[in-house]
């Protein structure tokens, strides 16, 4: 049985429930037979890609469902192999080149040029041009963004883009500057009741509105987090009720754990516990850059006002190094060494200003 | 209802043909002449015309000035269409540009022999004894292919000539740049840029609010491509909408004011990625709030435009634009915040946090500001 996040994905542009601007902009577009390349952005959880994939619908009709996976096989110029996956249907191709790290500007070369030189084999076909969907554009090389600079000129007949980022902020200026830009805010609490609301209805059990409240508030507008946390919910619990737990997930628990030694342990001891629980969170993939943001928010509702300003500098700091450095786990504790710092200075009142900043 | 919409789908694929061609390269100059602005470089290409010798060249400038647009005018006028197949060769940063292709495909067609020319194009066109190659983008060239270019470009001077186009003249190395001669493209002036776009506006007959065309100049600041590329864009969304409702017969919405089909100000905004003024408006004054938890506040002030999906680098340069330009803060509050605006930019260009990188700024502007 589909997870309901897949199974109430909407299908079509006008069974989108929220953006309906947008949507109705998207359909106008796709009807209009002049497609632009796109570059579409947002928050995850925000609908970027079933926006996408319902325009693709509209375009093409229902084709675009049939959809198999390929696995294509590319020569680096050190004749490496490298093996990588296109899912495609016979009138799109998604490809997610960032699984490639430096190796993708190749597999833009390669695979665009070959997508981009092939017509419309499908007569019958409403369009003629084919569409790639590139997926995390936003963690594409300088190299390979570069190559798409004149592909997307040169091939416009018989290829139209569409670019899935987080961010503009990684997108070079030319590629920006080549595209429609489609920004996908996250849906609003009263968008995602709603659409908790719905689905309870379909499911046929009722949702009390304060839960399904609290799961909006809990999701920090992400529709997918909130409608996971709606099923497990359901399934854990016979009966829904106000007074129902909205269960933490398990890393979000270890972080609370971490929260609690760094603020009354503030010594080496302290530090080393929360580097055991640091490797834990690791070792099961949450990536570091989440544990941090999570931890300095956990951090900022337990201080005092005049500290945030202070730890907010050094989360942000140590942010930035951790993509800089090789390993993460020092600037983690680095981050907490740091905040134990400022806090015991702050509680035993001495407040220097000639500390090492 | 069904006849009525097959017939216009088919109308509009016979039409579509011409219309997939993106404005830029509809309109790229043809002569010379219709390049505008660039005065100087114009004017010594003209007489390198006349006397159809040409140096090595080198153009250098921002983005959207019109460099390969100048290049591919100045090589048509001289070859004509049916020679430039033969006379020009174009090679740009989507090809493998490595060391080997500089020896080899460069070195190959810099070493051909000049192709004779038809007596029909010689009659029209200067046809000059040289072939031409222009290497687009030449700055995103290695360094070792760019040395490889040195000795190539002397021993087949005689038969050919390189331009080579780059927006960053420091990346092409001194070996290279001092066997060209240089020209340096300037950001296009508002008046020339202006009657661009309404030319281009009157001839694609697209319908436009006042200010349009300000806005789009604001947004794309000197690049023209950027500033065309905009307004087609605002023009095919504002196009759709309105055959949209011209496909259905039955609205009355045609005659509704505001027409669908008149670009407006905010949908450029929009288009452009441009964050709205009053989002940074109400950034600014969550910073500089006074009275009751300016921290919480601040908080949810940025949780919300981050969440909305806005661009962190396009809000530090109008979060720049709003406070440096300002008038109601001293020197030295300026300086404190564009030494953090410009660490933050650093951050964000390396891929750091946007929600942490944003928070750190904002709280930053916010203790500056409010530290009197």
């Amino acid at each position: 049985m589909a997870l309901w996040v897949d199974k109430y994905r909407p299908k079509s542009l006008e069974s989108l429930s929220y953006h309906q601007e947008l949507s109705d902009r998207l359909s106008s577009l796709a009807l209009s037979g002049d497609f632009p390349h796109l570059l579409v952005y947002g928050p995850s959880g925000a609908g970027k890609k079933t926006r996408i994939i319902a325009t693709l619908k509209e375009l093409y009709g229902p084709g675009v469902n049939k959809i198999k996976i390929d696995s294509r096989v590319f020569q680096t110029s050190s004749s490496r192999k490298l093996e990588f996956n296109v899912v495609s249907s016979v009138y799109h191709m998604e490809i997610t080149p960032s699984d490639m790290g430096n190796n993708d500007r190749l597999i833009i070369q390669d695979l665009l040029k070959e997508v981009a030189q092939t017509q419309q084999v499908d007569l019958s076909a409403k369009q003629r041009f084919k569409v790639v969907i590139i997926n995390e554009a936003d963690s594409l090389t300088r190299d390979a963004q570069a190559a798409l600079r004149r592909t997307m000129e040169k091939y416009s007949p018989n290829l139209r883009l569409i670019l899935l980022a987080n961010s503009t902020s990684n997108i070079i200026a030319p590629i920006r500057s080549r595209t429609l830009l489609v920004r996908v805010a996250a849906p609003s609490h009263t968008d995602i009741q709603e659409i908790l609301s719905q689905i309870a209805k379909k499911e046929k059990f009722t949702l009390p509105p304060r839960v399904s409240e609290r799961i909006a508030r809990e999701s920090g507008r992400n529709l997918r987090k909130a409608i996971l946390t709606l099923e497990a919910l359901y399934s854990q619990n016979d009966k829904l009720s106000d007074s129902t737990p909205i269960p933490t997930p398990d890393w979000e628990v270890v972080v609370n754990s971490i929260v609690d030694i760094v603020i009354q342990e503030r010594n080496a001891t302290g530090i080393l516990k929360a580097r055991t629980k640091f490797y834990d969170l690791l070792s099961h993939c949450i990536p570091a850059g989440i544990i941090l943001k999570t931890l300095l928010f956990k951090l900022l509702d337990r201080v005092d006002a005049g500290l945030k300003p202070e730890v907010v500098y050094w989360a942000a700091f140590y942010e930035h190094r951790l993509h800089q450095g090789s390993k993460v786990i020092f600037h983690l504790e680095a981050f907490v060494a740091k905040f134990m710092r400022i806090l015991e200075r702050y509680m035993s009142g001495m407040l220097d200003d000639d500390m090492d900043m | 209802m069904s006849f009525f919409k097959k017939s216009t789908s088919t109308t509009t694929k016979a039409v579509s043909q011409p219309r997939q061609v993106p404005w830029v390269e509809k309109y790229r100059p043809e002569s010379l002449d219709d390049v505008s602005s660039q005065d100087h470089a114009v004017s010594v290409l003209k007489r390198t015309l006349e006397s159809s010798n040409l140096p090595h060249m080198l153009f250098y400038g921002p983005p959207g000035t019109g460099k390969t647009s100048t290049i591919l005018a100045l090589a048509k006028q001289l070859y004509g269409p049916d020679l430039m197949r033969s006379r020009v060769l174009e090679l740009n940063a989507s090809d493998e540009r490595g060391i080997s292709i500089v020896r080899e495909k460069v070195k190959n067609f810099a070493r051909a022999a000049v192709s004779t020319p038809s007596a029909h194009t010689r009659e029209n066109y200067p046809c000059p004894p040289y072939k031409l190659i222009i290497l687009d983008e030449a700055d995103s060239m290695t360094q070792d292919a760019q040395s490889a270019l040195r000795r190539t470009m002397e021993t087949y001077s005689r038969i050919t000539r390189f331009c080579l186009i780059c927006n960053y003249v420091t990346r092409i190395i001194d070996p290279l740049a001092s066997r060209c001669s240089k020209f340096r493209f300037k950001p296009l002036d508002t008046g020339n840029a202006v009657s661009r776009l309404q030319d281009i506006c009157q001839k694609e007959g697209v319908k436009y609010e006042d200010g349009v065309i300000e806005s789009i100049l604001q947004a794309s600041d000197g690049d023209l491509r950027k500033a065309i590329t905009l307004l087609q864009s605002a023009a095919k969304l504002h196009g759709a909408a309105a055959a949209a409702l011209a496909a259905d017969p039955d609205s009355s919405a045609m005659q509704v004011d505001p027409d669908p089909s008149v670009v407006t100000v905010g949908s450029v905004e929009e288009i452009s990625g441009r964050v709205p003024h009053d989002v940074i408006t109400g950034l600014v004054r969550a910073a500089l709030n006074r009275s009751g938890d300016r921290f919480a506040g601040l908080q949810t002030a940025v949780e919300d435009v981050i969440l909305d999906g806005w661009s962190a680098a396009q809000i530090v340069v109008q979060v720049h634009e709003e406070l440096v330009l300002s008038d109601d803060f001293g020197g030295s509050e300026k300086n404190k915040i564009v030494a953090a605006i410009s660490e933050i930019d650093k951050r964000l260009l390396d891929g750091a946090n946007e929600h942490l990188s944003i928070l750190d700024l904002m709280v930053k502007i916010s203790g500056v500001l409010t530290a009197k």
